[in-house]
């Protein structure tokens, strides 16, 4: 605790009070925190709907909602974990408040635009909350035509919107990071010395860039068809529901990287710090995420094997999805690689980053699964695919998060989160998630369909464990909840470098000054380099 | 509860060819997943830190491993490629004496429709060790087939037909699911399919009193509809002869050429504008509205019945 003789340094938290000073503040670690409460409020939403889910399913009969309400429930529960949480979670969150520090910036190169986007986000993400309260929506969160344009009821124009509205902030989000990337490197800082964070931000930045204005597009055509009666996807107005297929998931697919590419950046870090070397590789791992950023935007047909897609494209998409797995497995490799003579600390981020290696890895594996043709005729659609996605998504990005969240929780808050608690929790998350969704790949090869409310009887038993699971997995979630808020005003007092890291953002003091560093910092070594923060050297092993 | 199966059951061709891709994507998968576990605890626990201020000694880079684990894995997923590759390029090759049969989607129901005039609803018959070809279409929006125990799928769209073939390998009653969420009663939307002895399917298909085959039932259509005062059989009416259209393949107008087939007759029912055969005028009027798809699929069966030339290869039948 701060002893009341020494007056508390300035910091971006004490240096202002008040909520204007937080609405209208313009410092990208103010507005980091701004899109923490945002994602996380959407994030406990999103649970929400999952938690419903899961009680329907524990009986084959439909018994606890309507099929109506349960398919509003499934499709709610995608739009807010995608839209609203996973897309910016890493990015606007611990993105926003780190890539400046990592390269020695003193803020992104468009604060005002920086704090327009989250903005656009709010905004978005009422218009989206408003249709869920009036009514909700029941297309899926993959708005299949002619399905969402011309048969469903529901609030289907109020989501979209709100889909198209948060789509700008993604798009501003992805701007601000590459004009800073670009232009605001402290001396010294070049990019083969850039943090993996960074490089792997830079990716996802251009994606978000490339990508977004196509979903903005659909949702415009989307929106003609529904509205105005233009036939583009209703083959009786004219149009070709394929077409929108192949729109959503030009968008969609990629949009899979923005969500998992700042994962990496994060495990990167914390493999590098938690094993003292530099990351194995590195220049083969900050080359991967623009190889998988490049590549992303070629396999979108891989959704689309059994949609009447020719034969030939499925061929051709089967054959591209293959590439996009090669640079995903060179960072696995190059991970574990780091931890050779290293020396490891099993501090609860790391485990989180052990978590997300090898449940990635599952994830990336059956991805390979759903790439070969005539495996997948059989699997998609059903919870193979759903446990696929889980895999990468839940058990990927989220461990990611979370990993990240408690590495850089000292340097946002200048507090410590309790070890003992974290590492629990830790432990629960990754049994709970595994119980949740390992039954999930068994479920869809022996072909239980997805968004399914009622089902035959003989999935019960997988679906129970599924449900069991999930439970576990919640208890999970809410410990980080939390002991992060008990630790605010309990947790020890951080120094401004607890791990012994490299990066620049550990190099101020925690919480940080207004502008990250009292004097622009001079960047004279690789990332990485732990001769500059730990004393002597030793051999290990 | 019921029991606790692992596999899905096999009832057809596809399912054995399916189930070895599986097999070995396995294999490659538990591979390489306790290669990395493993590796990742013995490391981690090998080189636990044991002093605070300790610092490793950096080891430089290895090319030589990166392009290891880079073409190794490349050349596994290449095999992959090609075994789902040919998988599916099977599945999409019915046989030219495979058992044709039609198939109308719409929420929430399937129907089919025997070439002998039979109907069902949410279920479907078939004989034992018969390749059986489905062309299907939708009222709505899309659907899609889906019988786990053959390991087939298709999507069926609105305004276009879809194909899929399977040969039953096994007598019994199989799951029959709506792949595709297609609104609100979508997990209701789900029947059997029943494969049977030949004999047995012998005795079911004269057990039902159809009001006549199918083409039987399209030929009457196409007299209520009045699409005979036009189509003369003798191609004397201001409209082209149908009489050995099938199969054939027609000079349009623009020049192009096109060959007869289930979409190009669905088109010009109801679209008949977009493609106008050489030497006719635009006259015809469309029937969207007027005949629903299974009345559509009839006709073309009735049309079929006036032609010699069935067509044999039938374009793909997961996808088009
Ligand atoms: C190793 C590389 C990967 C490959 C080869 C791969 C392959 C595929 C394929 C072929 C599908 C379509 C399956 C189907 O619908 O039948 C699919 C679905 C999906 N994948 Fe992956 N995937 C990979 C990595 C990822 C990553 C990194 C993410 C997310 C961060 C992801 C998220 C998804 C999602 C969300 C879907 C399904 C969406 C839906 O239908 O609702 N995948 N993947
Ligand atoms: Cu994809």
């Amino acid at each position: 605790m701060i002893t009341a003789a020494v007056p508390e340094r300035e910091n971006y938290l004490n240096n202002a009070y008040g909520i204007k000073s937080w609405l209208l503040t313009r410092d990208h670690k103010r507005i980091g925190l701004l899109y923490l409460f945002t994602v996380t409020l959407f994030f406990f939403l999103g649970g929400a709907f999952a938690t419903m889910i899961r009680i329907e399913l524990l009986t084959p009969q439909g018994n606890f909602v309507s099929s109506e309400t349960y398919n509003k429930l499934f499709t709610m529960h995608g739009v807010a974990m995608i839209f609203f949480f996973l897309i910016p979670a890493i990015p606007a969150t611990l993105g926003n408040f780190f890539l400046p520090m990592m390269i020695g910036a003193r803020d992104l190169a468009f604060p005002r635009i920086n704090l327009l986007s989250w903005y656009l986000l709010v905004i978005g993400g009422l218009f989206s909350l408003f249709a869920m309260l009036a009514g909700g929506v029941d297309t899926g969160w993959t708005f299949y035509t002619p399905y969402s344009t011309t048969y469903s009821n529901s609030w289907v124009i109020a989501t979209a919107l709100g889909i198209f509205i948060s789509g700008f902030s993604s798009i501003l989000t992805g701007l601000n990071f590459i004009v800073t990337v670009h232009r605001m490197r402290a001396p010294g800082m070049t990019w083969m010395r850039m943090p993996l964070f960074v490089w792997s931000h830079y990716a996802t930045a251009l994606i978000q860039v490339l990508g977004t204005p196509v979903v903005a597009v659909t949702i415009i055509l989307l929106f003609c068809e529904r509205v105005f009666h233009i036939g583009i996807f209703d083959p009786t107005l004219g149009g070709d529901p394929v077409l929108f297929q192949h729109m959503f998931w030009f968008y969609s697919h990629p949009a899979v990287y923005i969500m998992i590419l700042p994962a990496m950046g994060i495990v990167s870090e914390l493999v590098s710090v938690f094993s003292r070397k530099p990351v194995f590789g590195y220049q083969f791992v900050a080359y991967a995420s623009m190889a998988i950023a490049v590549l992303g935007f070629l396999v979108w047909g891989h959704h689309l094997f059994v949609s009447t897609q020719s034969v030939y494209a499925a061929l051709v998409f089967s054959f591209l999805s293959y590439f996009v797995a090669i640079p995903s497995a060179i960072k696995v490799f190059n991970w574990t690689a780091t931890l050779y003579k290293g020396s490891i600390s099993f501090a609860t981020p790391m485990l989180y980053a052990f978590g997300f290696i090898g449940l990635f890895t599952i994830g990336g594996l059956t991805g390979l699964f759903v790439a070969a043709l005539g495996f997948d005729v059989h699997v998609t659609d059903t919870y193979f695919v759903v446990a696929h996605f889980h895999y990468i998504m839940v058990g990927g990005t989220i461990m990611a998060y979370l990993g990240g969240l408690h590495y850089w929780w000292p340097k946002i808050t200048g507090r410590m989160y309790p070890e003992g608690w974290a590492k629990l929790s830790a432990l629960i998350i990754f049994l709970g998630f595994n119980l949740t969704f390992f039954p999930q790949f068994i479920l869809g090869y022996l072909g239980m369909p997805r968004r399914y409310h009622v089902y035959p009887d003989e999935f019960q038993v997988l679906h129970v464990l599924s449900t069991a699971g999930a439970s576990v997995l919640a208890v999970g979630y809410l410990m980080p909840m939390i002991y992060f808020i008990w630790s605010l005003r309990y947790g020890k007092v951080a120094s401004a470098n607890p791990w012994g890291a490299t990066g620049l953002e550990w190099q101020t003091p925690s919480p940080p000054p207004v502008h990250n560093f009292d004097v622009t910092p001079i960047v004279t070594h690789d990332a990485y380099d732990y001769s500059t923060v730990i004393g002597q050297e030793v051999e290990v092993g | 509860m019921g029991k606790f199966p692992l596999f899905p059951e096999q009832a057809s061709t596809f399912a054995p060819d399916v189930d070895h891709l599986t097999y070995f994507l396995l294999a490659v998968a538990v591979f390489f997943t306790v290669l990395i576990f493993c590796s990742i605890f013995y490391l981690a626990i090998r080189y636990r830190r044991r002093s605070d201020g300790e610092l490793p000694h950096v080891p430089h880079g290895g090319l030589a491993l990166e392009i290891v684990w880079s073409v190794i894995p490349f050349g596994i997923t290449m095999v992959m490629f090609t075994w789902g590759a040919s998988v599916f390029f099977n599945e999409s090759r019915p046989p030219n004496n495979a058992m044709p049969l039609y198939v109308v989607a719409k929420q929430w129901m399937w129907k089919i429709e025997h070439m002998e005039g039979q109907r069902e609803i949410n279920e479907l018959h078939i004989p034992l060790g018969r390749a059986v070809r489905l062309t299907m279409a939708s009222e709505d929006v899309i659907h899609s087939f889906y019988v786990p125990a053959f390991r087939v799928k298709q999507d069926v769209v609105p305004g276009k037909y879809s194909t899929i073939w399977f040969q039953p390998t096994k007598p019994g009653k199989y799951h029959l699911f709506c792949a595709e969420f297609c609104g609100t009663r979508h997990s209701g939307m789900i029947g059997w399919v029943y494969v049977m002895q030949p004999r047995d399917y012998q005795n079911w298909l004269s057990g039902g009193a159809p009001a006549g085959t199918l083409a039987e039932s399209g030929e009457k259509l196409f007299t209520d509809l009045a699409c005979s005062n036009c189509h003369k059989a003798d191609g004397t009416g201001r409209c082209p002869s149908l009489e050995g259209l099938f199969g054939k393949t027609v000079q349009l107008a623009n020049g192009a050429k096109i060959v007869a087939d289930e979409p190009y007759i669905r088109e010009s029912i109801l679209h008949p504008a977009a493609k106008i055969v050489a030497g006719y005028l635009p006259v015809m009027p469309t029937f969207q509205g007027l005949v629903t798809e299974d009345g559509v699929l009839q006709l073309i069966e009735y049309i079929k019945s006036l032609g010699p030339k069935p067509i044999v290869g039938g374009g793909g039948a997961l996808g088009k």
